[in-house]
């Protein structure tokens, strides 16, 4: 989306509900930096508290500012994602040695190949999930994000024919679902 | 000697393992974008690995909120930085190695 | 155990600083220096469990931020025009 229309739907619907959308926004945007200066801080004297309340209303106008207050991460997909990184770690783990072998053995047997993988119709989130998956597991790497498929250079073939049985894919979409 | 410490030792051992295994594979592999496999090995599963060990012998629950959240950090920021590096070398006209080519 | 990670740890960065002494190229040496930033914290983080002092991991957090900025500043550098043309795209910049 670009800043024009970014900001032109903002002024739409600012006009509509004015108060009510922008009060909604600022509920949703607030609590995660609140339970992350909690989380860190520790402390609970008046002096510390005000500053963390500053700190807050800051990184919050940055965000408004900065236009990445237009989407949220919803209670069910924050509840479902410790099972997708559990899984995702396995997987990671079993590449890692795949690619740890490749890196001690005396004649690496590299065959470097650029497909792409198909990703179509996915929300902005779940893509940025998959693309991140992808190059977070060692052996693959997504080069180029397009609106359908994302391309993926890979060590070896196997890996990106393994991305295309689409398991990965299906996770990632179940795990943004909403119910 | 508890069995958390045991588990704790494997998980640094292996993450140790696969730093090192990172590090020279940045140094052995042929081109830009095989030696982007070769640092991931180290900014996923090692950094991972030695994390978890590192975890699993806190004994404060603000040391194991900090290890968690600088895991979280690395596994959000690594991809997102390699993404951007491959994406802009690609862009630029990086050569790609293939089989058979000299090392670059 | 942690003393060997700390050895593992600084066996790799000198192998990340060789390849970022060798290069060839910019984009080696902007990898080299993002991984040797990894390392960098996983050092931090190692080093205040040795010592005993868990504070060292807020300067793990700190750097590890640090690191993903520097990044994407030097590509941003370089690239400034690129990526403004990308995020007007349409595509995520």
């Amino acid at each position: 989306m670009s800043l024009l229309d970014r900001d032109s739907t903002r002024a739409a619907s600012a006009q509509q509900h004015p108060r009510r959308k922008s009060i909604m926004r600022f509920l949703r945007t607030v609590p995660f930096p609140v339970v992350f200066w909690l989380l860190l801080s520790g402390h609970f004297e008046p002096l510390l508290l005000a500053l963390g309340a500053l700190s807050v209303a800051v990184v919050c106008w940055l965000m408004r500012r900065a236009g990445l207050d237009h989407q949220s991460v919803t209670v069910a997909f924050a509840l479902r994602l410790p099972r997708y990184f559990l899984w995702l770690s396995g997987q990671v783990l079993v590449a890692t040695y795949a690619v740890v072998r490749k890196v001690w053995s005396p004649r690496p047997d590299l065959r470097p190949v650029v497909e792409s993988t198909p990703a179509a119709h996915l929300p902005e989130l779940s893509q940025v999930v998959y693309a991140n998956s992808i190059t977070l597991t060692p052996g693959t790497l997504s080069l180029d994000i397009e609106a359908d498929h994302i391309e993926v250079h890979s060590l070896e073939r196997a890996g990106v024919d393994e991305l295309r049985e689409g398991r990965m894919l299906s996770r990632v979409r179940r795990t943004e679902a909403r119910r | 000697m508890s069995v958390l410490e045991v588990l704790s030792g494997v998980l640094l051992a292996a993450g140790a393992l696969a730093v090192l295994s990172g590090g020279v594979g940045m140094l052995r592999f042929p081109d830009f974008y095989t030696r982007i496999h070769a640092a991931g090995v180290t900014d996923s599963a090692g950094a991972g690995l030695i994390l978890l060990g590192l975890l699993l012998r806190v004994d404060a629950w603000s040391t194991a909120v900090r290890l968690l959240i600088i895991l979280l950090f690395l596994a959000l920021t690594g991809p997102t930085a390699t993404h951007i590096l491959a994406h802009a070398a690609r862009r630029d006209g990086v050569p790609m190695w293939r089989e058979g080519d000299p090392r670059q | 155990m942690i003393f060997a990670v700390m050895a593992a740890l600084l066996v790799t960065m000198v192998l990340t600083l060789l390849r970022a002494f060798m290069g060839p190229g910019l984009y080696n040496r902007i990898l080299a220096i993002n991984t040797f930033g990894t390392k960098t914290v996983l050092f931090v983080a190692v080093a205040g469990f040795l010592f005993g002092r868990p504070e060292f991991l807020d300067i793990g957090i700190l750097y590890a931020l640090v690191n993903f900025v520097a990044t994407v500043a030097v590509l941003r550098l370089t690239h400034y025009r690129e990526l403004l043309s990308e995020a007007e795209g349409g595509e995520r910049g």
